[in-house]
């Protein structure tokens, strides 16, 4: 495995430990802004912790994607070296935004608060990839497995969605506020199914090396729900919008397509049973643990996702810390449980001893106990918000916010939680990464 | 098979992409900005107003939603002003010129124009759906 690779690894999980210590810093700048407002406001701490979370999940999703490829494509020299200019292009350029950021130099959307000239180096390197990726992708005579589908999916959407949204920048879709809020929303909403497409599809990649049943993903269920899953990609995103006053069509159409969703929650009930005795059989690996914590998450996302779909439900909900949690409990719950479990396989932290795997497990549990109070608190500070904002009609905001406070204090410490769970997990990984040197990443781990 | 659903629903989504550029605002009643319009949104963006406010419920949520500030009673431009120019203990004081803080004004009223963020009960159909007028 190569240094760049290496390297690139440790970037993307370092990622995560910024996400963490950035999320404590923002929510105790919230708390206590006459303290923060001079030297790290608000304002600032919270760019920060958007774009290293949103870039951790990116860059890890890419980084499983490209480890785990080499088993279906050929190798091929010039794809590699494509591959690592992406990787130095895409970190250094991250690292630029975040210079850009402690000199409070914005000037982007949100999630994207830099100047938008940076996005062309990382429009450059994704084009890069997408070379590098596309060329043993078209030249492989395999049948394709439904993972390959779905990271193709995920590279390819990810493109137009970027592209879509910087489309800002033409005046013409600024000449209309309602257009460009809507065309902002379609873009960050479908990218989200983007980056979900490359990292499900590493999620079933490695239940199929788990289970070594590679039926799964090939099955026409399985297929049914990639489908399903790619139509709500291109068109449930409107749900962002349920109260911005454009065309009638297109709240229409987003609520039905999100209903869709139901069917993913009955499969999930229906498959329950059968997760209960898989879960018997794999319990002992750290991968697995990972990707059914994911699973955990999603169905407790996808529970309260189906209620924000609904318009007349979106509206006490939109606008309020209800919306934070959705974003938080999947990026953490589904995305970051999956990216971990993906490293886990990538570092054969599987083949360890039992004992660093009772430490790993330990950490894995204050995780999920703090994760849960997280999200509970930000639905209870979400439901008390909208309470007064749209049932009682309050309309002095600070009044408003007085008892969201009192959630958000609780939040902090469940926070702290989350670091000492999440962040654990990741110095270790990131040893692992360091300690490892050549043999590192080498892709022999059978960890059954 | 599998590759022919794959680009039937690429074209659809192609199609709507177009159709919603084109049709999402077909009356634009906040009509087109003007110079000053623009450059209070420049300014919205470089001192990263929506860390902390929601323009129709998107943004930061540790100040209130902007996106009829402008002509809430009470509230309007004088008394934007004051929190523009000088912040308050929670909001930071930007230092603003005179002309971008005009300008964010004018920004935040164009917005208004375009609708109202909250939505009202009488809006909520049958089917779960919202009828939203401008
Ligand atoms: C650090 C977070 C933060 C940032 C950044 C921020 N504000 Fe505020 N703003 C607040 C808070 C909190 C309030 C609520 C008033 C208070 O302090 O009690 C507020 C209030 C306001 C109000 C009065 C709203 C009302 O309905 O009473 C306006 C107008 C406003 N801000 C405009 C802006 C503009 C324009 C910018 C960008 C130049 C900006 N704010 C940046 C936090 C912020
Ligand atoms: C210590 C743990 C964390 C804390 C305390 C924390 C805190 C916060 C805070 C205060 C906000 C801003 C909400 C607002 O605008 O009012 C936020 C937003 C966000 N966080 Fe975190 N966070 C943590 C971990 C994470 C992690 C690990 C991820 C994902 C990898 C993540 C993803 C996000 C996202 C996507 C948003 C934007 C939500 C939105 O406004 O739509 N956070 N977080």
């Amino acid at each position: 495995m190569n240094s760049v690779f290496r390297i690139y690894t440790f970037f993307a999980l370092t990622l995560l430990l910024v996400t963490l210590a950035f999320g404590l810093l923002a929510t105790w700048a919230f708390l206590y802004p006459e303290a923060y407002n001079r030297f790290l406001p608000f304002y600032q701490l919270r760019p920060f912790h958007v774009s290293a979370a949103l870039f951790w999940i990116i860059s890890g999703a890419v980084a499983g994607v490209w480890f785990y490829k080499k088993e279906e494509f050929p190798k091929i020299r010039v794809s590699e070296l494509l591959a690592n200019t992406f990787m130095i292009t895409w970190m250094l350029t991250i690292l630029s935004i975040f210079g850009c950021y402690a000199f409070k130099i914005f000037g982007g959307r949100e999630y994207w608060e830099f100047p938008p000239i940076l996005c062309l180096p990382l429009l450059t390197a994704w084009i890069l990839l997408m070379v590098a990726y596309y060329i043993p992708w078209y030249k492989s005579s395999r049948p394709k497995p439904l993972y390959v589908w779905m990271w193709s999916t995920g590279i390819f959407f990810f493109f137009i969605t970027f592209i879509e949204q910087n489309l800002w920048q033409i005046p013409w879709f600024r000449y209309s506020f309602l257009r460009e809020v809507t065309v902002q929303w379609k873009s960050n909403g479908s990218m989200v199914g983007a980056w979900n497409q490359m990292i499900y599809g590493t999620a079933l990649f490695l239940m199929v090396k788990i289970s070594g049943d590679a039926s799964i993903a090939k099955s026409p269920k399985a297929f049914f729900f990639y489908f399903l899953g790619l139509s709500n990609l291109m068109f449930n995103w409107g749900h962002h919008i349920y109260n911005v006053p454009t065309a009638q069509w297109i709240r229409d159409v987003a609520y039905i397509i999100s209903m869709t969703e139901f069917l993913f929650l009955i499969s999930i009930i229906q498959g329950f049973k059968s997760k209960l005795d898989e879960q018997r059989k794999f319990k002992h690996l750290i991968t697995y643990r990972f990707l059914i914590a994911a699973e955990f998450w999603v169905f407790m996302n996808l529970l309260l996702a189906l209620g924000m779909s609904i318009p007349a439900v979106n509206r006490y909900t939109h606008g309020t810390h209800i919306t934070v949690a959705h974003a938080m409990g999947t990026t953490i719950g589904i995305n970051t449980m999956i990216l971990l479990g993906s490293f886990t396989y990538m570092l054969g932290i599987d083949n360890k001893t039992e004992y660093s795997k009772r430490v790993i497990n330990v950490f894995y549990w204050i995780s999920q106990y703090s994760l849960g109070i997280f999200w509970v608190t930000l639905i209870v500070a979400g439901i008390i918000k909208g309470y007064r904002t749209t049932v009682l009609q309050m309309d002095n905001f600070n009044e408003i916010m007085k008892p969201v406070f009192q959630a958000i204090n609780i939040l902090s410490y469940a926070g702290i939680g989350l670091i000492i769970g999440l962040g654990t997990i990741s110095i270790i990984y990131l040893k692992e990464i360091i300690k490892k040197k050549q043999r590192i990443l080498e892709y022999n781990n059978n960890i059954n | 098979m599998a590759r022919i659903i794959w680009i039937l629903l690429l074209l659809t989504f192609i199609t709507s992409s177009w159709l919603i550029y084109t049709r999402c605002d077909e009356k634009n009643i906040s009509g087109i900005p003007d110079e000053h319009v623009k450059q209070g949104w420049k300014v919205w963006q470089e001192k990263n107003c929506q860390g902390c406010h929601q323009i129709y419920g998107l943004g930061g949520y540790m100040g209130p939603d902007l996106t009829n500030v402008a002509s809430q009673k009470d509230k309007g431009p004088i008394y934007m002003k004051v929190f523009i120019q000088h912040g308050t203990g929670r909001m930071p004081d930007f230092h603003l010129n005179d002309s971008d803080v005009n300008d964010l004004i004018l920004y935040l009223a164009w917005i208004d124009k375009s609708g109202k963020s909250r939505v009202p009960a009488s809006a909520v159909e049958w089917t779960g759906s919202l009828d939203i007028k401008n």
